[in-house]
């Protein structure tokens, strides 16, 4: 008998997703900057834990896209529906509440302040303590701070970083950086992690650490994960469902195999074959 | 003697203007403003505790925390109907609008209590302190002012070190749109530091007037601008830096008043200030902050 697929069905979605509801669905959404379209008629489905890519060309909109779902930029078009909630009107704050939680392309700590502060910051929502407590350190304070630091700090171990709380996080090497971006992120308690290119910068041998991290991060936390990235091996290697942007619009949606040998997407990044013929 | 009694006045007017200095390096520290009405919200304190002790008879200390109530609710409509809705304007437009609302408030204060000084009378009803048979008096205002500010000091250090919304104040003063996409209201955060540094110039101009006691609708530019130069001279942003700016500018104004000249005492006063900053741009204790590029 056949599942029923109770969303559209050329969204690729693992299979212990399928009888679910997607976490995340974006419904023709599209941005105008004065007259130009940087993205247009966006739609996608992102299943409860799956890893997704959004790759594309350089100016291809992704970065654009990632900051229509956090509504840095407000959609000139389009829903967003998150966990079944239409996240139109929310302040990023809000949304970040909701369910959505971000890294940077380069990153953005807040550097002046120690690591274990930083995952801090992104547990403010679900710690509750209240200045007068603060000030008396009475119990429920000393029991929340208590609770936060110990979250924070299995956070940390998450990623080998318990050695490096107290340290102050503009002065941690890169990789460790871009790793406590991602804890921050995590401590927000999201249903989907955006990650802006995780892998730049990264030799080798780190990228195929954050490879098995983000699978990692899916199995633990039992999240989706989406991701933008250049790193094709990365990309083809862990991501269930893919995406393709260019110029703004969606090109092609698929598997790593479709999205592989996808006509159109080998035309943008590799060019016309006709073209390239003539040219050489 | 005379030179520990000036050392003494010096750091007693340099705590009421590291008090009101405390409010400016908070307001642009998160809100990345500077906050030119600052200085007004000290005079409408100082106008609001003298009212309720002069008409309505009242204890000077819930004089004082009325008017740190009245000013911490002027600081924060403030920021809700003047600063606000220009979030996302350019900084300028933040500026003069901060111009617009000194003036404002200096307008409205003149037309409910006039341009006549009025008297205000000391909070502080402790006879001087006699040391050395008399060769040296404290008074007491000078010792109520440098403990306020030594408390203040440490309240704030601990509030933004330890509590959630200090956390989320150095958060948001690092960078705005990250702390929001990990959940931080920046909202509330600012008008949370509007409503500290008001109540803190509340302090400052109960204080400031019980130690010079003519209070007019410009009572508080002057220290105002003074405080802002405190702040810029310690380091802007920086807790410790604009607390140590503002000791020594009063260390300064008072040697100078007593040792070169007393109408020139201003003029030294921001003579200095020019040559620390050709010196060191950021202030005493601010940090340099290179853009990696």
């Amino acid at each position: 008998m056949d599942r029923m697929v109770p969303y559209p069905s050329n969204s690729i979605v693992p299979e212990r997703d399928v009888d679910k509801r997607p976490v995340l669905e974006t419904h023709h959404l599209g941005i105008d900057f004065g007259g130009l379209t940087a993205v247009d008629d966006f739609s996608i489905t992102v299943g409860r834990s799956e890893i997704a890519g959004l790759i594309g060309p350089n100016g291809a909109g992704k970065t654009t896209v990632f900051n229509l779902l956090t509504n840095v930029y407000q959609p000139t078009r389009g829903d967003i529906i998150l966990d079944g909630v239409s996240t139109s009107r929310k302040t990023t704050a809000q949304i970040n509440k909701m369910g959505i939680a971000r890294t940077f392309q380069n990153i953005r700590l807040f550097a002046n302040m120690s690591v274990m502060d930083n995952v801090k910051i992104g547990m403010h929502n679900s710690i509750n303590q209240n200045l007068l407590s603060a000030f008396t350190h009475g119990f429920g304070y000393r029991r929340s701070e208590k609770a936060s630091r110990d979250e924070a700090m299995e956070l940390l171990e998450f990623f080998n970083m318990e050695d490096v709380a107290g340290a102050e996080a503009g002065a941690l090497p890169y990789g460790a950086q871009r790793r406590l971006e991602i804890a921050r992120a995590l401590a927000t308690h999201p249903k989907i992690i955006l990650l802006d290119e995780p892998a730049a910068g990264m030799n080798p041998s780190e990228t195929a650490e954050l490879m098995e991290n983000i699978r990692r991060i899916r199995d633990n936390f039992n999240i989706a994960v989406m991701l933008i990235e250049h790193d094709m091996n990365l990309v083809m290697n862990i991501c269930e469902g893919i995406c393709v942007l260019d110029h703004g619009k969606v090109i092609a949606k698929g598997s790593p195999d479709e999205i592989k040998s996808d006509a159109k997407v080998i035309e943008a990044y590799l060019g016309k074959k006709k073209e390239a013929d003539n040219n050489a | 003697m005379t030179f520990v009694s000036n050392l003494i006045n010096g750091i007693s007017l340099g705590s009421v203007y590291a008090i009101i200095a405390l409010g400016y390096t908070m307001v642009y520290g998160i809100a990345k403003m500077l906050n030119f009405a600052h200085g007004d919200v000290i005079m409408v304190g100082a106008y609001a505790s003298y009212c309720t002790m002069i008409y309505l008879n009242w204890h000077p200390l819930l004089s004082i925390l009325f008017s740190i109530v009245v000013c911490t609710i002027l600081g924060v409509v403030i920021e809700a109907f003047a600063y606000k809705p220009l979030r996302r304007a350019g900084s300028l437009a933040v500026l003069i609008t901060a111009i617009g609302v000194s003036y404002l408030l200096q307008n409205a204060a003149l037309l409910i209590w006039g341009s006549t000084p009025k008297i205000f009378t000391s909070v502080v009803n402790i006879k001087p302190l006699s040391l050395f048979g008399g060769k040296l008096t404290i008074t007491a205002e000078s010792i109520v002012t440098v403990a306020a500010c030594v408390l203040i000091m440490i309240g704030l250090t601990l509030f933004t070190q330890k509590t959630k919304m200090g956390k989320a104040m150095r958060a948001v003063s690092e960078d705005k749109d990250a702390a929001e996409l990990m959940g931080v209201n920046v909202n509330t955060t600012i008008s949370t530091t509007f409503a500290i540094g008001s109540a803190l110039a509340a302090v400052a101009g109960v204080l400031l007037c019980s130690a010079y006691p003519t209070l007019v609708p410009t009572t508080g530019s002057m220290p105002g601008i003074k405080a802002f130069t405190a702040a810029v001279f310690g380091g802007i942003g920086s807790i410790p830096g604009t607390m140590l700016g503002g000791i020594l500018l009063g260390i300064i104004e008072i040697f100078s008043k007593s040792y070169i000249s007393t109408s020139l005492s201003d003029a030294i006063v921001f003579a200095v200030l020019i040559i620390v900053l050709l010196v060191k741009p950021t202030g005493i204790l601010g940090k340099k902050v290179t853009e990696k590029v």
